[in-house]
Order: C-alpha cells, then sequence, then structure tokens
C-alpha cells in the first residue's frame, strides 16, 4: 500500500510540524500576557483535536510511522536553532529541554518500563556532571570521552544501590534512592575536591578541534556557540532514543513490562526479575549522567545546589506528566517542565511548588499522564 | 574522655533519639492501619515547628514571652494544625488513591511533602533561610560534679517520653485504640463490627501527625534553628528506623529510632574529624541497612516487600 504509506509519512511529519510550530511560538513570546494567551490557546487545540473525530485515522497513520516523526523532530529542532540563532538565551533552553529529555528517557526506562523507582534522578545527573568537569579539568581525555565516562561512572555508582534495591520494592526501593540522593548532594557540599557548595567550573567543550564555545559559524551562516551543544544533544537524543523506543518495541521491553506488571507472573514464566531490573536501572542511569555531563560543559558550571531532591523530583514529574512510559510524552513533558517556568517569571521562584501540585492533580484525575502509553501492537496497519 | 563528656553525649544521643522515634512511631502507625508510607510526613516536622513559631512570634506581642503557657500553646497549635493537616492529606490524596498502583501513593505523598515544604520556603516570611527558634525552656542547668545536666533538655526528653507512653496507652488501653488495631488487622472484620474505616484511618493520620510536630517544635528548642528542609532528613531516618524496628510494630520504632541515634552518635565520637560527613554516613547507613536487613532487625508478622 504505497499510498497509504506515504499518507502516514505526511502525518508523521505534520504531527512533528505542528509540534514544532508550538515550541516556535513558545519560545517566541516575550510578554507574559502573550504566555498566558498562548497556553489558553494550547489548552483549547488539545481539547479540538480530542474531540474532532475526524482526525483520529490521521494520527493512528502518524503513530504508525514513529521513524519519520523522529526524523522530521530533528529536522525542525534544527530549524529552531537557525530561527534563533542569535539569541543564546532562547538556543540554551532547547539545549536544556534535549538534556532533560535524555536525563528522562533514562528514568523512563527505569520508571516506565522496568518499574523501578528512582528519586535520585539529579544525583545521577551530577555524578555525570562532575565526572566530566574533573575528567576534563584533569586529564587529557577527549570530552566526548569524559561524557560517555559520565555515564559510565553513573551507571557504575547506581550499581552500588543494586543489592539494597533487588532486596526491596516499592517505597522501600524508594527509600534508598531518596537516601542516595539526599547523601549525594551532602557529599558534593562537604566535599573540597568537588568544589564544595560553589562548584566546579568547565573549559567548553571541544570535539576534534571543533571549540563549542565559539561562535557557530558555517560559510555566511553565523550563529549562538550554543547551537553548537544543541547539535551535540540532538546527536546523543537521537541515538539513545533510537535505542530506548526499540527496546520498547522488542522482546527486551515486553520482559521489563512483565517484571514491572507482575513480578511473580515474571519469574513463573521463566523471566529473572533482578538481571532485567539490573538492565533497566544501569542503562538509564547510563543516559541520565551523559545527559548530566554535557550538560555541565554546556552551562560551564556546577554545584550542589543543581542537584537537590526537588530537582529529583521534577524530572519524576517529567516522566509522570509525559504518561509513565510513552517516551514522546516524555519529550513534550520536558519541554513544558523547562520552558514554562523560564519563560512565565513569575512562576520561576514557584516551579517546585506549581509542578508538585500538578502531579499532584494529574495522579487525582489523570493519573495515566498526559500522554498515555499506547497499548503495545505487535503488527503493523492493526488497530 | 571525661565522664562529663561522655554524658552530654548520652544525652545528645537520646534527644536525637527522642526525636526519630517520635517520627518513627508515626510511619508506624501509618503503615498499620493502611499499609501506606506517607513519605510527606518527615515535612509535617518541619511544619510543625514553623506553625510553633509564627504561634510564639504572634503571642510574643502580647506576653512578652518566656512563660511557661506560651510553651504549651507554641506545643498544642504546632500539634493540632499537623494533626489537621495530616488528616486533610490522608482525606485527599491518600485514601482515594487506594485502589491505585502503590507507586501512585508514593508520588502523591512525596509530591505533598514538596508543597508542604516549598509552601514553607516561599510563603513563610524569611522562609527560604535558616529561622532562630526561641529558647522557651530557658536555659537552666545544674551543675552534677563535671556534667551539667540542662534544665530544658530534662523537660524535652520527658516530654517525649510521656508521649509515647501516651500514645502507647491510647492505642493499648482505649476504645479508640482497640478500633485502630482492629482496623489495622482486618479491614473488612472491623468494618462489619461496625466501625468506621475511613474515620478510624484519619484519625490514625492524625494521631501520627501530632508526634510529627511536637517533633518538630522539639527540634527547633532543641537546636534553637528550624529550616524548611530539615523535615526530608527526619523523614528518612524515621523512616529507617521504623523499618528497623519492623514496620507496624510501635516498639520496634522506638526501638530503631534510639538505635539510629546511638549509631550516629558513636559515629560522631568516634570520628570527630568527619563530623562534616555525618549526614552523608546517616544516608549510607540507612543504604547500607536496607541491603543488610530489608525486613528489619525484629520482623515483620507478614512481609510483603522481598
Amino acid at each position: 500500500m504505497p499510498a497509504a504509506i506515504s499518507r502516514g509519512r505526511v502525518s508523521a511529519s505534520a504531527v512533528a510540524a505542528v509540534f514544532a510550530a508550538g515550541a516556535a511560538l513558545f519560545l517566541a513570546v516575550e510578554s507574559q500576557r502573550g504566555m498566558l494567551a498562548l497556553l489558553l490557546a494550547a489548552g483549547a487545540l488539545v481539547v479540538a483535536i480530542r474531540r474532532l473525530k475526524g482526525l483520529r485515522p490521521f494520527l493512528q497513520a502518524a503513530s504508525e510511522h514513529e521513524e519519520t516523526g523522529a526524523l522530521a523532530g530533528v529536522a525542525f529542532t534544527l530549524l529552531l536553532c537557525v530561527l534563533f540563532r542569535d539569541d543564546h538565551f532562547t538556543v540554551f533552553l532547547i539545549g536544556r529541554v534535549l538534556l532533560a529529555t535524555l536525563a528522562c528517557l533514562g528514568l523512563h526506562l527505569q520508571f516506565g518500563s522496568a518499574g523501578v523507582a528512582n528519586f535520585a534522578g539529579a544525583a545521577f545527573f551530577g555524578v555525570g556532571g562532575y565526572t566530566a568537569a574533573i575528567l576534563s579539568a584533569h586529564s587529557p581525555i577527549p570530552h566526548i570521552v569524559a561524557v560517555a565516562l559520565g555515564g559510565a561512572v553513573s551507571s557504575l555508582i547506581g550499581s552500588l544501590l543494586l543489592l539494597p534495591l533487588l532486596r526491596t520494592r516499592g517505597h522501600y526501593a524508594a527509600l534508598i534512592t531518596i537516601a542516595f540522593g539526599l547523601l549525594f548532594r551532602t557529599f558534593a557540599e562537604v566535599n573540597d575536591s568537588l568544589g564544595g557548595p560553589q562548584g566546579l567550573k568547565l573549559q567548553g567543550f571541544q570535539l576534534f578541534g571543533w571549540q563549542f564555545n565559539e561562535e557557530l559559524a558555517i560559510g555566511p551562516f553565523h550563529g549562538s556557540f550554543y547551537i553548537n551543544y544543541v547539535i551535540a544533544a540532538v546527536a546523543l537524543l537521537a541515538i539513545a532514543f533510537a535505542l530506548v523506543r526499540g527496546l520498547d518495541r522488542s522482546w527486551l521491553g515486553l520482559a521489563l513490562d512483565a517484571v514491572r506488571l507482575d513480578e511473580t507472573a515474571a519469574a513463573a514464566f521463566g523471566l529473572e526479575i533482578a538481571r532485567w531490573k539490573i538492565v533497566a536501572f544501569t542503562l538509564g542511569n547510563f543516559l541520565i549522567g551523559t545527559a548530566g555531563a554535557l550538560s555541565a560543559f554546556m552551562v560551564g558550571f556546577i554545584a550542589p545546589n543543581n542537584f537537590t531532591f526537588a530537582e529529583s523530583l521534577t524530572f519524576v514529574s517529567i516522566v509522570l506528566l509525559g504518561g509513565i512510559g510513552n517516551a514522546w510524552g516524555v519529550a513534550l513533558a520536558a519541554f513544558i517542565v523547562v520552558v514554562l517556568p523560564e519563560k512565565l517569571q513569575i512562576l520561576q521562584e514557584y516551579r517546585f511548588l506549581l509542578f508538585a501540585a500538578l502531579v499532584i492533580v494529574v495522579l487525582r484525575y489523570r493519573p495515566q499522564g498526559l500522554v498515555p502509553r499506547p497499548l503495545r501492537r505487535y503488527f503493523r496497519g492493526l488497530a | 574522655m571525661s565522664i562529663g563528656l561522655l554524658a552530654q553525649y548520652v544525652i545528645n544521643g537520646m534527644m536525637l533519639g527522642m526525636m526519630y522515634a517520635l517520627v518513627a512511631v508515626g510511619f508506624t502507625l501509618f503503615f498499620g492501619v493502611l499499609d501506606v508510607i506517607k513519605f510527606s510526613h518527615g515535612d509535617l516536622v518541619t511544619g510543625g515547628a514553623f506553625a510553633g513559631l509564627a504561634i510564639y512570634s504572634f503571642l510574643e506581642h502580647i506576653d512578652g514571652g518566656g512563660t511557661w503557657w506560651i510553651t504549651l500553646v507554641v506545643a498544642i497549635a504546632a500539634a493540632s494544625s499537623m494533626a489537621v493537616l495530616g488528616a486533610v492529606i490522608g482525606r485527599f490524596l491518600v485514601l482515594p488513591l487506594r485502589s491505585a498502583p502503590s507507586l501512585n501513593t508514593l508520588l502523591i505523598t512525596l509530591m505533598a511533602g514538596t508543597v508542604v515544604r516549598e509552601s514553607i520556603r516561599l510563603f513563610y516570611p524569611g522562609g527560604s533561610q535558616p529561622h532562630r527558634f526561641p529558647g522557651l525552656l530557658g536555659a537552666r542547668a545544674f551543675q552534677i560534679g563535671s556534667l551539667t545536666l540542662r534544665l530544658d533538655n530534662i523537660v524535652l526528653l520527658a516530654t517525649g517520653g510521656l508521649l509515647i507512653v501516651g500514645m502507647h496507652l491510647i492505642i493499648t488501653r482505649t476504645r479508640l485504640g482497640l478500633a485502630i488495631r482492629a482496623v489495622a488487622q482486618d479491614e473488612e472484620t472491623a468494618r462489619t463490627s461496625g466501625i468506621n474505616f475511613e474515620r478510624m484511618v484519619l484519625l490514625t493520620f492524625a494521631l501520627g501527625s501530632v508526634l510529627a510536630g511536637i517533633a518538630g517544635v522539639m527540634n527547633g528548642l532543641y537546636y534553637n534553628e528550624i529550616n524548611f528542609g530539615m523535615g526530608l532528613l527526619l523523614g528518612v531516618i524515621g523512616f529507617s528506623s521504623a523499618i528497623i524496628g519492623g514496620l507496624g510494630n510501635m516498639y520496634g520504632a522506638i526501638l530503631g529510632g534510639f538505635l539510629f541515634a546511638a549509631l550516629q552518635t558513636i559515629g560522631a565520637v568516634a570520628l570527630p574529624f568527619a563530623s562534616a560527613y555525618k549526614d552523608v554516613f546517616a544516608f549510607a547507613a540507612v543504604i547500607v541497612f536496607m541491603a543488610w536487613r530489608p525486613t528489619g532487625l525484629i520482623g515483620e508478622r507478614v512481609s510483603e516487600r522481598v
């Protein structure tokens, strides 16, 4: 059915375009009043789309062409960078959204796939960041390797928690990760070699002589140096997204789902619970640590105050608002959670309160999240 | 080390243990009746301390401060406001999610705690800074040999002890306690015996939160300083203490609280150079303990988590 396939591709690109246009509007609006109007318009649009039954087959077709949507997403993200090329702050925000999405994909593996609660997201993010800061300051290791090592060290430190995590469940496992998150932050604050409360500075990221902290210039095109970081973040995110979605769809994802939904039943079907939890937790921490490492390079400095328990809960809010287990929802929620407080300045101070309250409302009235996890579809074209 | 210094450490440890025990008893009560963990419990300790401070600042203008009845009013205000808050969280956030996955209860109470914590930080005047808590019990002290015994410490320890004994008596000797125990043992049988299940659950939440509120005031009186984040540490340690003693077991929770405090105090005595790391050690101890004995030292009647 070549016609149907091409219709799906077009639909997927169109959906990506709508989101990109929305993102562009949110990033472009400066005034507080314009922002509020935009929020209302977005809300109305969502309601309208849910009401319009005629759109259903269109969205259905789009959801069958994720790869096209993802490619379009990459293209539109880069287009956004071109659009806002002189605006450091906006490009920086785009970078933060991408890295938050990357970190939350890690949490998505832990929470959404295997059901391993991790309330130390910010701590693992910080482990990656501190690793990158120390390696880039004290060793000649190439920065790209430092970023990868940030992820690896994050996994390694996470593996220290594996024994207690595997022996416990639910609230008890949550207690362990909460304790670790608080431990890490206190440790970074009192340890002098980690810079204490002032934290550490990082030099700009370098990749084969490509200086990320210099203004981007390709022929006649000039843009903010943050575009370099956005390109790197897009590349990392694309790899991670392909990995996570591939995992979600494969038999591995099926095994993880089984472990989350019913450990006893999964064990009865011959799945080794411990192994799957280890896979999800370690891989998740790797993604979080990688995001933290690149983020540290992009921001240029790290301090314990960026890795508080409240930040960990913000990561959890992103995963939860996106709909636990839905990688696309995570990306959308990351955009909302990162951009909204930056653009609506009145919210900045109140953001932890706001998102905590928002999560409470979502849990009470829409526990499946903003974009619920779709049912697993085993064959393309079967609705 | 002189006897006096040693005794001082013992008293410090006991104060710490008393606060942990008060928080841990709350956790264990909630777990008993509803099999839930309220992660917002630690923040009610902060809430109690700030409620007490607010009432004090108000009364200070009338009375000038310093009389014993102000202390009483501060304690009662902290306890009753936290009782209401605890019951409200239970009524609107915990009970409606009974049939939802337990992860949702966990998340919603964590977020409720965040709301309490952030509200204090944002809406209490100067809430983001540490606040001085008035020394309401005076600074009188007795000298026994090389040991200085402060009157306020003795009063605090005695109050904590009385509260725990009182809670024990309520649970074991009153009709209310009987109903709470019935609900904890078997919800359906309790319901068929004419016990109002929801009311009992909410009353238990209120009772546990009273202890948290008082623990907050004690914390303020003992350290003379409170801040919006202090409940997080107390919540984590209180929960761990309750686990050490076997969740659902009130005596175990008390024992767990004092054990944890003893561990911390011994750590402080043995490694004085590492005092900056004392919280790091406390959290590490929580993690190591969970790896070693996830069902606690005493063990639970029913364990569903391993």
